[in-house]
């Protein structure tokens, strides 16, 4: 175990390292010059060089990337060109917004998926499988960035039961934070709902037509824990797996969705950041994204073992 | 071993049906039979000749689809169209199952202790704690070493026969009256079969369990059981205690099946196993014939007739539906297929 961690420690910071350079190389490859956005009226090239001076961008890439990473090993993730406040605290604003959108989409996705998918696993051929089935193809099918536009046409505007926009942080009102984030994480999260539904209902017919269930059924067990404790545990493998495959499509569907619901959250801050050239930010935001998906695949991995006893973390390469 | 006291498992007139597409397909036509306490009743017949779906049908353990008719009552009850809570309270109490594949049938995810352990909760409303202590008791009983350590490992981590050896200890946690085994020593090495066989041997004779053994396997039958009930597309043929049907098979599909097993003191290479000429025939339509006509040596047109009824043949306890039993003369079958 000990030896597993050691490896997949150094293979994520391998991976960081990666991501950081094609981050690092690729927002400089980008059209477009951050001393001219920053100058304004200003564009005098003594003006121009004195910005690049502060910022340190006239140094050689290779000396500016040392200079970052140094500052980044430090928790330093620079200033903003744009705003001028330090990344850090942006981040610190902008994360739990959208962690805790994602989160949530997450939670409402699985708990909808895995369970339309037991359902029209268990009711095979009966209408409550073809709603399920026809719930899924629509989820699947309609663009979120649309199906939110209703939510708030319908559900917030028409009605005026959830906010159209804003955010609460969850420390000052709890409730009120739910009342507004509730309805972006159930738009966010019907893609995936469907998807987990699909993949749920194949594990499950599988496991329902094995030898297992039918040995469970003969020990005279509840139609519950045979559906429950038998079929669905070893159908959750599959459940897991495209939750963590997802999780990419989540977090650029978490931008969007941001943006129609106006969350001050960290998609709103990678396009305005993108918008502006300002590189300290992208930097930071594109490097905590690869860093969270590293972390939660780790944990996907490690809950692979707890699922299945069959399959055992090792430090040997797969 | 066999006792005058009412059976334990009485199946009379026993048919299970599928629908299908293209018709009504008859997988188990009007099978009885009856278990006597302690007693070790071989089933054997070819694949798909309605073992299975015989065994399966006793709990009500079939597919919704399937329809059933006839009676088995267990201890008198009458299983048959019983409720699914009835036969819930039944199934792995009273009457328990063996499958064929120990791998597949236990759930690969839950350590062997809790699988056992389960049956134990539900029907004996045990706790947690006292069902694991109980589960190594049982793994004790079917031959396992070191139990204790053993409670706690999964399916994977055991050996087929250990496996096997589990899935006993699971069926009888609640010291059922009737074991059903189907094909139990099938996916096994042949010394672990003898290891397997000795294990339920073991228990009948402690627990004065009866016990259905399914198998293709006749040296298993020979090996185990008491009586022997051989089927053939769906019917019983003949049915006769142990030793009389070896010494002296009277239907001629029973006659054919045991010259095409290896007996010893034949010599290989110069004798060559007889086969049985032709197919198991669909099971779509059940003609009012003899379902064994067109493979039969024997056969004539009262076979292709009408459908002979299981008689007696002689001998204790012993028939078999066939209009021209084999002669008593016990080599006669060995003797014409030489």
């Amino acid at each position: 175990m000990a030896r597993y961690l050691l490896t997949r420690a150094w293979q994520s910071a391998l991976t960081l390292l990666m991501s950081t350079i094609v981050v690092f190389v690729g927002v400089r490859a980008l059209p477009g010059d951050p001393a001219l956005a920053l100058a304004g009226e200003d564009r005098s090239p003594e003006a121009l060089e004195a910005i690049r001076r502060h910022y340190g961008l006239d140094q050689p890439l290779p000396v500016q990337f040392a200079q970052y990473v140094e500052r980044m090993a430090q928790g330093d993730f620079g200033v903003s060109i744009r705003t001028g406040t330090p990344v850090s605290s942006m981040l610190t604003t902008a994360l739990p917004v959208t962690v805790e959108l994602s989160v949530l989409a997450i939670l409402i996705a699985a708990a909808l998926g895995v369970g339309a998918g037991v359902l029209a696993a268990v009711r095979r051929g009966r209408p409550a499988e073809w709603l399920a089935n026809g719930l899924a193809l629509i989820g699947l099918s309609v663009p979120h960035f649309w199906l939110g536009l209703l939510a708030i046409l319908y559900l917030s505007v028409a009605t005026g039961l959830f906010p159209a926009s804003g955010f609460v942080p969850i420390l000052e009102d709890p409730v009120d934070n739910l009342h507004h984030i509730v309805l972006p994480a159930v738009i966010l999260g019907t893609g995936l709902a469907a998807i987990i539904m699909r993949q749920t209902r194949s594990a499950m017919l599988d496991s329902l037509s094995s030898d297992y269930v039918r040995t469970a059924k003969a020990k005279g067990l509840r139609p519950r824990a045979v559906i429950t404790r038998h079929a669905l545990r070893n159908s959750l493998i599959v459940v897991v797996t495209v939750v963590g495959l997802q999780l990419g499509g989540l977090i650029s569907g978490a931008v969007v969705t941001e943006q129609i619901f106006g969350l001050p959250g960290f998609g709103k801050m990678t396009i305005d950041a993108v918008f502006q050239r300002d590189y300290p930010v992208i930097q930071a935001v594109v490097l905590l994204t690869a860093a969270a998906y590293i972390v939660i695949n780790f944990f996907v991995d490690l809950l692979y073992s707890v699922i299945d006893p069959r399959i055992r973390v090792t430090g040997d390469p797969a | 071993m066999t006792t005058a006291s009412a059976p334990v498992l009485e199946i009379r007139d026993l048919s299970v049906s599928f629908p299908t597409e293209t018709g009504t397909v008859s997988a188990v036509d009007g099978v009885s039979l009856d278990l006597a306490a302690g007693e070790i009743v071989g089933m054997v017949g070819e694949s798909g000749c309605g073992k299975s779906v015989t065994a399966m049908s006793l709990a009500g353990l079939l597919p919704g689809s399937a329809r059933v008719t006839g009676s088995v009552r267990l201890d008198g009850t009458q299983l048959v169209g019983a409720r699914e809570s009835a036969l819930r309270r039944v199934r792995g109490r009273e009457i328990a199952y063996i499958f064929q594949e120990p791998m597949t049938s236990l759930n690969p995810v839950l350590s062997v202790g809790r699988q056992i352990g389960e049956v134990l909760q539900v029907h004996e409303r045990m706790s947690r704690r006292a069902a694991r202590a109980r589960a190594v008791e049982l793994l004790t009983l079917v031959g396992i070493p070191s139990a204790a350590q053993r409670v706690d490992s999964y399916p994977h981590q055991l050996s087929g026969g250990m496996r096997q050896r589990v899935m006993i200890a699971m069926a009888v946690a609640c010291g059922p009256k009737v074991l059903v085994a189907d094909e139990p020593t099938t996916a096994l090495d042949v010394t672990v079969q003898a290891g397997i066989l000795q294990v339920l041997r073991d228990l009948r004779d402690r627990l004065g369990t009866s016990v259905l053994i399914i198998t293709h396997d006749l040296g298993v039958i020979a090996d185990i059981a008491d009586r022997v009930v051989v089927m053939y597309a769906g019917r019983v043929v003949e049915r006769a205690p142990a030793d009389d049907l070896f010494a002296q098979p009277r239907h001629r599909y029973t006659a054919g099946l045991l010259s095409a097993s290896p007996q010893p003191g034949r010599h290989a290479g110069t004798d060559r196993l007889t086969e049985i000429p032709g197919l198991v025939p669909v099971l779509a339509s059940q003609p009012d014939a003899c379902t064994f006509a067109d493979r039969c040596p024997a056969a004539d047109e009262q076979c292709r007739a009408a459908a002979p009824p299981l008689e007696d043949v002689g001998g204790t306890d012993h028939v078999a539906a066939c209009w021209h039993p084999c002669a008593t003369a016990p080599t006669a079958a060995q003797e014409a297929n030489r």
